[in-house]
């Protein structure tokens, strides 16, 4: 059982805004064939996920329950539908685009957020521990690699870079 | 001898350095230097970064992009994540020159201009069109004897229009360079699955990703596999500490070794299982790092 979907609480102007990515304008040829979820991998374990579900609610207008979608971070970015569209419609970017319209409204995951920041300060979303310098001392090799983590002016850069698009702000901690 | 930067990403260095070494003995024996990009950051990931603010991800992509065009060299990674976030940042800034002259005013914050002067290039298909299957094959010493499930990884292959690297849904280049150093690469269920680590999965929803990289490791294991092989860190990672992550929440062992190709291509040019690091997995296997040890004949 579904809840009928009243054309007045639709925001027609939604789909505009998604189709500014470019290439995303193809949104609207989509005529529900339903080969992207068939082929869809992540599909066959969380048959939660659906995305031709969430491109044809992009294209209805359904904001907030498109930004707020409990499977919207569900996609592991495959391409596999991207490319079998008959359409042409590239899902995954169009998805990727919604899912920055989320964070760019204050919805965004614990462990996102997380990893977010851990990159914002340190250059890498998966920065260097004790362990793996052990690993590198015993291969041979520097104990830093030659990235970020040797050069403390290049991790400047990457500070200044995150300031200046205010990602680090768009990331930071919600009050 | 060719020349090319090397971009090693986070989880090369910061987790498998063993891919990273591999990577530069392999390339040096095949007359390819590779030249450190000092200073170069996360490519970043492109399902995550991405999702949250596109013109972070460009800015930061391809500020690494321009620290190998400084250097006046192509860019090589070993990282279908890396690859995905390099060459689609690179190509996507070749051709919109609004978005370029939009991503330059914050290069232009640390005195950096994206020109477009170089290629991004992953290990698999540098080694493919630009080395050579001829080339792999001579270069082996001593054949790899090995069952091997290939996994080719999504960012590799796809999206298909910034690649040019045939059929994504039957890709062969990869199995052809397995097959030249030696070893068997072995037909098994759904070979083109994604490992379930991408786009943010692993990250916010670890059960759900590891319901993906555990189908992978039934089904090579099914098919009767020495290992999987693979081209990406991030998918090495998912297989290999997911084995432990899957024992602790479903209770499934696989002891399946996951290999690098060019830990795989090090093996055949008669580096030990120890100076490649293939030894230094989070799934332990001494069956197998005994078998390998012998690929050199036991030196």
């Amino acid at each position: 059982m579904s809840d009928t979907i009243k054309t007045s609480d639709l925001d027609k102007a939604f789909k505009d805004e998604v189709m500014t990515e470019p290439g995303a304008e193809k949104l609207i040829l989509c005529f529900n064939c339903t080969g992207c979820t068939a082929g869809c991998t992540m599909a066959e374990h969380e048959p939660n996920y659906n995305i031709r579900q969430l491109l044809r609610m992009a294209n209805l207008g359904m904001r907030d329950e498109l930004l707020n979608h409990p499977y919207l971070w569900n996609c592991t970015t495959c391409y596999k539908c991207q490319e079998r569209c008959p359409q042409g419609v590239p899902n995954v970017d169009i998805l990727l685009k919604i899912r920055t319209m989320a964070v760019h409204s204050g919805i965004m995951l614990d462990n996102h957020r997380k990893v977010a920041q851990l990159m914002a300060k340190t250059g890498h979303a998966v920065p260097i521990n004790d362990d793996n310098k052990e690993k590198r001392k015993k291969l041979g090799m520097n104990e830093l690699p030659e990235t970020v983590h040797n050069y403390p002016d290049a991790l400047e850069e990457v500070h200044k870079i995150v300031a200046k698009t205010k990602f680090d702000k768009l990331t930071e901690e919600q009050s | 001898m060719s020349e090319l930067s090397f971009f090693l990403g986070c989880i090369a260095p910061n987790r498998y350095p063993g891919i990273e070494k591999a990577t530069k003995i392999v390339m040096e024996d095949l007359g390819v230097h590779l030249r450190e990009l000092k200073g170069a950051s996360c490519c970043p990931a492109p399902g995550v970064f991405r999702s949250f603010d596109k013109l972070t991800w460009l800015a930061l992509a391809s500020r690494n992009v321009v620290l190998s065009e400084e250097m006046g060299v192509d860019l090589l990674t070993v990282c279908n994540g890396c690859f995905g976030s390099l060459v689609d940042a690179n190509n996507v800034l070749k051709e919109d020159l609004e978005l370029r002259k939009e991503v330059n005013k914050v290069l232009a914050e640390v005195g950096r201009e994206f020109k477009g002067t170089i290629r991004v290039r992953h290990i698999m298909e540098y080694l493919y069109d630009d080395v050579g299957v001829e080339k792999v094959k001579e270069s082996i010493k001593y054949p790899v004897d090995l069952k091997v499930a290939v996994h080719y990884g999504c960012h590799l292959i796809k999206p298909s229009k910034e690649r040019h690297l045939g059929s994504i849904e039957n890709p062969t280049f990869f199995d052809e360079l397995v097959e030249a150093t030696g070893a068997e690469s072995v037909m098994y269920k759904d070979k083109n699955a994604c490992c379930g680590a991408g786009g943010g999965v692993r990250t916010s929803a670890l059960e759900t990703a590891l319901k993906l990289a555990r189908a992978k490791l039934e089904n090579a294991k099914a098919a009767g596999v020495d290992c999987i092989v693979d081209a990406c860190p991030f998918c090495h990672l998912q297989m290999d500490v997911g084995q432990t992550e899957i024992a602790k929440k479903f209770g499934d062992v696989f002891n399946m070794p996951i290999v690098h190709y060019s830990q795989l291509l090090g093996l055949g040019m008669g580096y030990t299982p120890q100076e490649l690091g293939i030894d230094m997995n989070y799934v332990k296997n001494d069956d197998f790092i005994a078998k390998i040890e012998k690929i050199g004949g036991g030196k």
